[in-house]
């Protein structure tokens, strides 16, 4: 088990250097909040601690995991798509 | 949901979140791109509420309180204070991991093996580092912490000792997990220091390589957090993640030909002070102009670039340029932008703005594009950029910023400065583009000045 999952990363990670490498620099801003939007994927990990914890801190600690990533989700996501909406090529509007 | 139909799922979603990227990484398809990426979050969060004996009341509230609080903020906000928002969200991103990390621990249920241990102690370190350095961040870029590098005396030392004390409570947490409750929350507390530490010395210039830097640890935060459960979508999305902040660290480094432990630890702008700062290091005499003699001068240019830089974000100044590059352009000049990688506050912050004025993406250049040509440009107007047109980085070999890839504004026919004093940039180096002959001075608030010129061109 533990040898798939350093499998995974390490593939995930040259998957993540391949896909990056030629980001035209106007880009940089909304691909970094579109990743920043990504990383609250850890949410899955809140939910289940929130959802099937044991006891009343480790729900109470799923919990407030559960909003922070939340936050980090929607408004991530919300403000790449509002970036990406203002770039226009000439003539679009 | 069964648990495979749910890993199915996962799966689903890791494919949503690499197209996304990929698409993300072009202007044609980015906004459909960001919008895979969500739908993948999405999936996998309907998976995970999916599992057998959920319990969804806590859920449900906390998620109406955090989708509320990010929506708001995230439709709120405005394009200028869009780097600390970005750094905010990043913050919490990395305080739900090290979260999720203590409730796993906590409950015990992953079993305490050594590998978990290590994961739920990375995934804490790196977590509270994201936190407390976006903070610190946040505070930096709103200015309700000064933006000059703060340094002590045996800073470095400091943070190295704290660095190896973090790892001595890992280790000592690594070896016996289940007794060591208090050491585990010493381990959260000096990762909290650590961060706050560590970007403290970091001024605002440098800003772009911490808020890519920090959004690369909290990708390997929610990574780790995968560790911790098993749970191969945290890994794939948080390692793509990881990989992006980092190269992207390295492209805002190179745009400065700095390496990554130079901006970290160097305190760059605080240690030049005592040698070039002051202004008197360049002799010569610069030129001022009123408004009305940049008119003439723009009236009769028939190409022209802007080169804009943090000062046009501070004076909200990007409707009004893109207002004088329309009036210039029917006044049958070539109008074009171009924009240092580094310039602003995060990477890429000016073609934001000056997207959201408007301003077609292929007028957009960047510098590679932009310099073959700037001998044959007649008029580069630079707005509230300094160290990225400076040309002692060409030609002065003592500078500090000598090396760094620059626009190179002082090969135009001319070149007009909008600035409001002749004060040494960020990086406390004198320019000595000033005291060219071929630039011309126009002192006052960017956005005033500017419009000033439109005024000008309206009135004729």
């Amino acid at each position: 088990m533990i040898t798939l999952l350093l499998f995974v990363f390490v593939l995930a990670m040259f998957l993540g250097f391949e896909l990056i490498t030629k980001v035209p620099s106007q880009l940089h801003t909304p691909l970094m909040s579109g990743c920043n939007a990504i990383s609250g994927i850890t949410i899955v990990a809140a939910l289940l601690s929130a959802g099937k914890g044991n006891g009343g801190f480790t729900i109470f600690l799923g919990t407030l995991a559960v909003m922070f990533a939340m936050i980090n989700v929607v408004g991530g996501y919300l403000v790449t798509d509002r970036m990406l909406s203002m770039f226009t090529r000439k003539g679009d509007k | 949901m069964s648990l495979g139909f749910i890993g199915f799922l996962y799966i689903v979603s890791a494919i949503l979140f690499v197209l996304g990227i990929k698409m993300l990484g072009s202007a044609d398809t980015a906004r459909r791109g960001n919008m895979l990426s969500a739908l993948g979050m999405l999936i996998a969060v309907v998976a995970t509420m999916g599992n057998q004996g959920m319990s969804y009341t806590w859920i449900i509230i906390a998620g109406i309180i955090g989708a509320i609080v990010g929506g708001t903020a995230g439709r709120m906000v405005k394009m200028t204070a869009m780097p600390e928002l970005v750094g905010l969200f990043n913050g919490f991103g990395g305080l739900a991991s090290l979260i999720v990390a203590w409730a796993e621990y906590h409950s015990g249920r992953i079993g305490l093996t050594a590998f978990t241990s290590v994961a739920i102690v990375l995934t804490t370190i790196i977590g509270g580092i994201t936190f407390s350095g976006s903070l610190v961040a946040f505070g930096k870029l709103t200015e309700k912490i000064p933006g000059k590098p703060i340094l002590y005396k045996g800073q470095q030392l400091a943070n190295g000792g704290l660095l190896a004390l973090a790892l001595l409570f890992a280790i000592l947490f690594i070896c016996n997990p289940e007794g060591m409750y208090f050491v585990f929350i010493l381990v959260i507390l000096v990762a909290l220091v650590l961060g706050v530490l560590s970007v403290i010395p970091i001024g605002g210039a440098d800003m772009p390589v911490v808020i890519c830097l920090l959004n690369s640890y909290s990708g390997l935060a929610a990574c780790f957090a995968g560790f911790i459960i098993s749970n191969n979508v945290l890994i794939v999305a948080g390692s793509l993640v990881g990989a992006s902040g980092l190269i992207l660290t390295k492209i805002m480094c190179k745009a400065m030909n700095r390496s990554l432990a130079n901006v970290l630890f160097s305190g760059f702008g605080a240690v030049t002070e005592g040698g070039g700062g002051g202004g008197g290091g360049y002799q010569g005499e610069a030129n001022p102009i009123s408004a009305s003699d940049a008119y003439y001068i723009l009236e009769a240019a028939t190409s022209v670039v802007f080169v804009p830089g943090y000062g046009m974000a501070v004076a909200q100044a990007q409707h009004a340029v893109r207002e004088l590059g329309d009036l210039l352009e029917a006044n049958g000049a070539e109008v074009n932008y171009c924009i240092h990688p580094v310039a602003g506050r995060m990477p890429g912050h000016m073609n934001v703005l000056l997207a959201e004025a408007n301003v077609p993406y292929e007028q957009l250049l960047e510098p590679q594009d932009s310099n073959p040509t700037m001998t044959m440009t007649d008029v580069a107007i630079v707005i509230g950029a300094n160290d990225v047109v400076n040309p002692a980085a060409k030609e002065d070999e003592s500078s500090p910023l000598y090396g760094m890839p620059i626009i190179e504004v002082d090969q135009a026919r001319t070149c007009i400065v909008l600035k409001r004093s002749l004060n040494p940039g960020f990086a406390g180096v004198d320019n000595p583009l000033f005291f060219k002959d071929n630039t011309r001075m126009l002192f006052g608030d960017a956005k005033a000045t500017v419009s000033e010129l439109v005024a000008e061109f309206k009135e004729s």
